[in-house]
């Protein structure tokens, strides 16, 4: 079953094209990784799938009506914000806002939702903890708990794990790979390929907001697309212990 | 829901204080009887006739400041935003101000909070256009002080040309907000647009808790934004235009009660309006009691008191917001 399909996303600024006809189909259970260096177009990609951004071409979720849309996809922007002084339980609850008919209490579902969240994320200790009181990553980590709470069959992710410690890094990617193989699906901008290579089942590169490479990280992550896309050589190994990634040097 | 309670209890007691504060003593008893007897005595006039509509006005007039306050910073996500920021209420002063000097206001009762209703009007109308359907909120802040700018301006330049010392002297002290000798001819005109303001802005609740995330989270939520901001300003200009038709301009209710009132209601901007709208009776009522209790002789007004109290209420969040950051 088809979670999302993009076809021929263009997202023009400016006049110059920031997204170049990208044609996308996410299925059930795809843990997705979207790499591609600074400014090659991931959030604005995101941003336009989800109707956030006027774009040329077809996204199967920008069509949809507002209300509806937030149960089909949940989205975490990259910029981390949470204006007022809110519990992190309460901020994780606003997750079951579109579930939730009108000026309705939380319910038994929503509060098992909210519940799930939390154990995924680890944040039990921190649950009546002031959220804007956290350091930057442990925000992070509410946040994601927050989309989760959310529990929609796809979930769009902006780099979640940027400032997350390695430990919270590796636990919030294992997160996303036990969804998908539950059946959810997941699309994560990141930077760190290693994290990438192991954890995803998909890869998405993006150069100057083209679609350069589409498929599972070993045939991504060639030693050729990651000179041409990030100018670095890179050491690649498929190891008893999973994949091994890691960028090595500049190319000319 | 304590909160609640013990809110709407504050407000009550208040009320009740209001009704028996004035020049005349009167127990409390006399009071009742006075007030639901209507046997004509002088008593009975003065208590249905001069300050219940007062007492109501005050409730009124604080409920849509403090609900419009915790409406705006909750789509700003500001805790210095307040309903004076869209310019509405500045264009109802000016508007007062013109039915003042033209000699207007002396002609029919209403005339004054007519025209400051209709400036109202103008202003949202104004700022609907400058912000534009689909603008940030930026955009909003910014024509709202462009509006209000103006809108003092052309206060300032009605003062300026005035021939007439009294007339002068009749709008510097109508600007100063008081709630003294209103009847209920006041309340049935600001009451239907209240209603209105304050059904638009109760409807807030969910899409201000979302917006705690951003703009962008919101409206993945399925919260849509253009028809949050329409009904928030809408709301506030119903609302608080009608206020300061009534009442002239009564600053800091909109800004001071939310920020009180946000730790006990866990920062949720949801709760904090009605929260807000509460304790902004409350406040108005308890300083309406003040101007009348501190210099019974001397005609102090609401808006004097209200800033006296507010300003160093504003300093102490400044130096608390202070505190907080790192």
């Amino acid at each position: 079953m088809t979670l999302l399909s993009l076809s021929h996303m263009t997202v023009l600024r400016n006049g110059c094209p920031v997204v170049d006809d990208v044609t996308v189909n996410v299925t059930r259970g795809e843990c997705i990784g979207l790499i591609g260096p600074n400014g090659s177009g991931k959030t604005t990609l995101l941003r336009a799938a989800l109707g956030l951004l006027a774009a040329r071409g077809d996204s199967s979720l920008a069509t949809l009506p507002a209300s509806e849309r937030a149960c089909a996809v949940a989205w975490m922007p990259q910029s981390r914000e949470i204006a007022w002084p809110v519990s992190v339980q309460t901020v994780i609850a606003l997750g079951r806002i579109p579930h939730l008919p009108r000026g309705a209490r939380l319910r038994d579902a929503d509060r098992a939702a909210v519940d799930a969240a939390i154990a995924h994320m680890e944040l039990e200790a921190m649950r009546h903890r002031t959220a804007t009181h956290l350091s930057g990553g442990e925000q992070a980590r509410v946040l994601i708990a927050r989309a989760l709470a959310q529990e929609t069959p796809l979930l769009l992710a902006d780099e979640p794990i940027a400032g997350l410690d390695p430990a919270h890094q590796i636990a919030t990617m294992q997160v996303f790979a036990s969804l998908a193989r539950g059946g959810r699906s997941v699309i994560v901008s990141l930077h760190d390929l290693a994290l990438a290579a192991r954890h995803c089942t998909r890869l998405l590169m993006l150069d100057r907001g083209r679609l350069v490479a589409d498929g599972p990280p070993a045939q991504v992550l060639t030693p050729e697309n990651v000179a041409n896309v990030f100018g670095v050589s890179a050491f690649y190994r498929d190891t008893p212990q999973g994949v091994v990634f890691q960028p090595m040097e500049l190319t000319g | 829901m304590r909160l609640a309670a013990l809110l709407l209890a504050l407000v009550a007691v208040l009320f009740a204080g209001s009704l028996l504060s004035g020049p005349l003593p009167v127990s409390a008893g006399q009071a009742l009887v006075a007030l639901f007897g209507n046997d004509g005595t002088p008593l009975a006039v003065v208590m249905r006739e001069i300050r219940l509509p007062r007492a109501l006005l005050a409730v009124m007039i604080g409920a849509s400041l403090g609900l419009s306050g915790a409406a705006m910073q909750g789509f700003l996500r500001n805790p210095l935003a307040e309903p004076g920021l869209i310019g509405v209420s500045g264009a109802a002063a000016l508007g007062a101000v013109l039915a003042l000097q033209t000699g207007l206001a002396a002609s029919f009762a209403l005339a004054l909070p007519l025209s400051a209703l209709g400036m109202a009007v103008v202003a949202v109308l104004l700022i609907l256009m400058l912000a534009g359907p689909r603008g940030a909120s930026i955009t909003l802040i910014l024509a709202g002080i462009a509006i209000s700018a103006l809108a003092g301006a052309l206060t300032s330049l009605v003062l300026n040309l005035s021939p007439n010392p009294f007339a002068a002297a009749d709008i510097v002290f109508w600007m100063m907000g008081s709630l003294a000798d209103r009847s209920f001819t006041h309340v049935w005109l600001a009451l239907p647009f209240m209603l209105v303001g304050w059904a638009l802005l109760a409807g807030l609740g969910r899409g201000l808790d979302a917006l705690t995330l951003g703009e962008d989270a919101a409206q993945a939520m399925g919260v849509r934004l253009p028809r949050l901001r329409l009904a928030l300003i809408l709301g506030t200009a119903a609302s608080v235009g009608a206020a300061t038709a009534v009442a002239g301009a009564i600053g800091f209710v909109g800004l001071v009660v939310p920020h009180l009132l946000r730790p006990f209601v866990g920062g949720r901007p949801s709760a904090l309006l009605w929260a807000s709208a509460l304790g902004g009776a409350a406040m108005v009522l308890a300083a309406d009691i003040a101007v009348r209790e501190i210099f019974p002789t001397r005609d102090l007004k609401l808006g004097v008191l209200m800033a006296l109290v507010g300003a160093p209420l504003f300093l102490h969040l400044i130096y608390k917001t202070r505190k907080e950051l790192p």
